[in-house]
């Protein structure tokens, strides 16, 4: 009967078929480690965002006037509104973590590199549609910090020569933060960009089943048809589209291997999730900060005005710049030179494990430059800090230039022809 | 290596605090929202001295009596003075502009004061009023120079007189007042006083954020779940990769 049920389906959609490709019989390097759990624990808060997200909008009212009060009517009269919007605040910042960690995942073990170009571009896309996101999302509790966050940010495209005024004026939709910027950023806020980042979630996923994950060694498990003798080939079943192709060496199947280990993940991440979420989700005023418990007023500037952690790195290296439109231009380049960083790496080996010694020290610096950026976008401006800020913004963008240089004639280490553990 | 780095990642977030520093050392309010006794003598606090001037504009009085242990009834004869009903929003008459014209700006809204000021703020804030002549109410307070309101709580703390010290500041030596000492005039003793000034903070705390003690509780469960779920979870991962290994 069941059996009936699936096949009356599969002659209508292919539904066994993705399942068996995608799922069931898709070839998956077996020695993925800690590193592999943040693709789906993306997934994961995605699906927690969007689902909080739609019952949070049942009782959000998305004006000057209401806005404020409404999160406070969700807080305290709506039945679990306090836990929907503690998801939802938590989940923005969760999203941001493992989104870092994924992106770190890829330049550790060089993702990025021939042939998963387009596969790290479309995660260039979604790290800034999600940006967008984030942003837009962070002003509809109309607090102080959401009015005076987006009044810093958007002010930053007047730097922009010539257009910049009527630029940020066509944003706002007023000469200031208003009523109205408040309802294109919800409209935006839950229904444009959330379209936006599921469709490039989706091409992310198609562009990596076509290309395949890359692992922690970095090398292929696709090997051309004929060169891998039958006792080397795993015992799993894959599918047809990968095996006619294709030789394939030290795989599993996704499913069940990577789904139970995910599991062990999923669950994991929820246990620290639900500890800030039940216990402090202001995380000590990173996730939700105190400024914005207080409704916003256009006549009276906080003392200090940051925006949430995630975008401090990239604020403080537009601090770092004394000149307002450099300092634009310097903060959309670190931005754009990560996209680029296919380009920018010339090695053909990708694992941190197999590369020279400068690379490691390198990332390392480059992983201590992020955190004090992090740091200093964070906290009130000091002279120190503004120094700290501009050696770190060079040490920035000396990442990607010393990787350039030295990627071409690099001196790695000899690679394994298959996979260790 | 990578785990260190990781470990030590996370070690450095708490550190990367973001709050300003206040000018003055805050005393710590050492606050209990599970005591129910410390919370209703606050609401009374509250609706006896703050009311008049301050609104809690996003709490309803039912929900409050309901949370630290106030029969409806008793609360409504005891502690809502305008005849509003049980269920309404805890709110005042006193118009916004009238008030900016008496106080220089109208009262804040006390709901979610605890949230912006944390608690210590307000517990030190409470005891840091001090005799100034030169202000209109005649009174200061050392967490937040120029104060615009008056000291509502002098009847039960009486005036304290300011603490000074000459301390070097760009280059000028200026008076700075440190800290404050009750004249003893007030009802209460000092320690009466701060019990009482406790007792506000954490009412103010509770009403920050009702949902903090379930929250809580509900948390313990929750994480109690999740953490049997990671158990059968790894089992079941360890079971399958068998076949992998």
């Amino acid at each position: 009967m069941f059996g009936k049920i699936i096949g009356w389906i599969d002659d209508r959609i292919p539904m066994t078929r993705v399942w068996n490709m995608h799922i069931a019989q898709y070839p998956a390097p077996k020695n993925f480690n800690f590193w592999y759990f943040f693709g789906s624990l993306a997934m994961l808060v995605l699906v927690n965002q969007i689902v909080t997200g739609i019952w949070l909008t049942m009782n959000f009212v998305p004006s000057a006037e209401g806005a404020f009060a409404s999160v406070e009517y969700i807080m305290r009269d709506v039945e679990y509104g306090w836990l929907l919007r503690y998801l939802h605040s938590t989940g923005a910042s969760a999203f941001f973590i493992v989104v870092y960690l994924h992106m770190f995942r890829g330049m550790i073990y060089g993702s990025y590199q021939k042939p998963r170009e387009l596969l790290w571009l479309f995660g260039m896309f979604i790290f800034l549609a999600l940006m967008a996101e984030a942003f837009m999302g962070y002003l509809l509790p109309w607090g102080q910090m959401s009015f005076w966050g987006a009044q810093v940010i958007i002010s930053l495209f007047g730097a922009i020569p010539v257009i910049g005024d009527d630029l940020t004026l066509w944003i706002r939709g007023d000469y200031v933060i208003s009523g109205a910027t408040l309802n294109r950023f919800f409209a935006l806020h839950v229904i444009a960009l959330p379209l936006v980042i599921v469709i490039l979630v989706f091409l992310h996923i198609v562009a990596l089943h076509e290309v395949g994950s890359n692992n922690p060694d970095g090398v292929e498990i696709k090997r051309k048809k004929g060169t891998v003798a039958e006792e080397d080939k795993p015992k799993f079943k894959f599918h047809e589209y990968y095996t006619n192709k294709k030789d394939i060496v030290d795989a599993i199947p996704f499913h069940p291997y990577y789904t139970v280990k995910d599991i062990v993940g999923v669950v994991g991440f929820l246990i620290l999730f639900c500890w800030v979420v039940f216990f402090m989700p202001a995380m000590n005023g990173f996730f939700l900060e105190a400024p914005n418990f207080e409704a916003a007023n256009p006549l009276k500037t906080p003392e200090h005005i940051f925006p949430v952690w995630y975008f401090t790195p990239f604020y403080a290296i537009l601090r770092a710049i004394p000149n307002k439109l450099m300092g634009v231009v310097a903060m959309g380049a670190s931005i754009v030179v990560l996209a680029l960083l296919p380009w920018i790496d010339r090695g053909s080996v990708r694992s941190i494990r197999y590369r020279c010694g400068l690379h490691k020290l390198n990332i390392a610096q480059f992983v201590v430059t992020f955190v004090i950026l992090g740091w200093v976008g964070a906290t009130p401006q000091t002279d120190f800090k503004t120094l700290l800020s501009q050696i770190t913004t060079v040490t920035y963008f000396m990442f990607f230039v010393l990787l350039f240089v030295y990627s071409k004639n690099e001196k790695t280490k000899p690679l394994p022809t298959r996979l260790t553990k | 290596m990578m785990k260190k780095l990781i470990i030590g990642l996370f070690a450095l977030l708490p550190s990367l605090t973001m709050a300003a520093g206040p000018s003055v050392p805050l005393m710590d309010a050492n606050i209990d929202l599970k005591d129910n006794a410390s919370l209703q003598r606050g609401a009374k606090l509250f609706m006896n001295y703050c009311l008049g001037c301050h609104q809690m504009q996003y709490q309803r009085y039912e929900r409050t009596f309901r949370d630290i242990g106030i029969p409806t009834e008793i609360g409504q004869e005891q502690l809502i003075f305008d005849g509003s009903k049980v269920g309404s929003h805890i709110k005042n008459a006193i118009d916004k502009d009238d008030a900016a014209k008496w106080f220089g700006a109208a009262p804040p809204d006390l709901t979610l004061v605890a949230r912006v000021r944390g608690t210590d703020w307000i517990y030190t804030y409470l005891k840091s009023f001090y005799k100034d002549e030169s202000r209109p109410f005649g009174v200061n307070n050392v967490v937040f120079p120029s104060v615009g309101m008056p000291h509502v709580l002098q009847e039960l703390q009486g005036l304290p007189t300011p603490i000074t010290e000459e301390v070097e500041e760009h280059g000028h030596t200026v008076t700075k007042v440190v800290g404050v000492e009750t004249d003893g005039s007030g009802e209460m003793s000092v320690d009466e006083y701060d019990r009482a000034a406790r007792d506000l903070t954490n009412f103010l705390a509770y009403v920050g954020e009702p949902s903090r003690l379930e929250s809580e509780a509900l948390g313990l469960k929750v994480i109690g779940f999740l953490v049997i779920l990671f158990i059968l979870a790894f089992m079941l991962k360890k079971e399958y990769w068998r076949d992998v290994h």
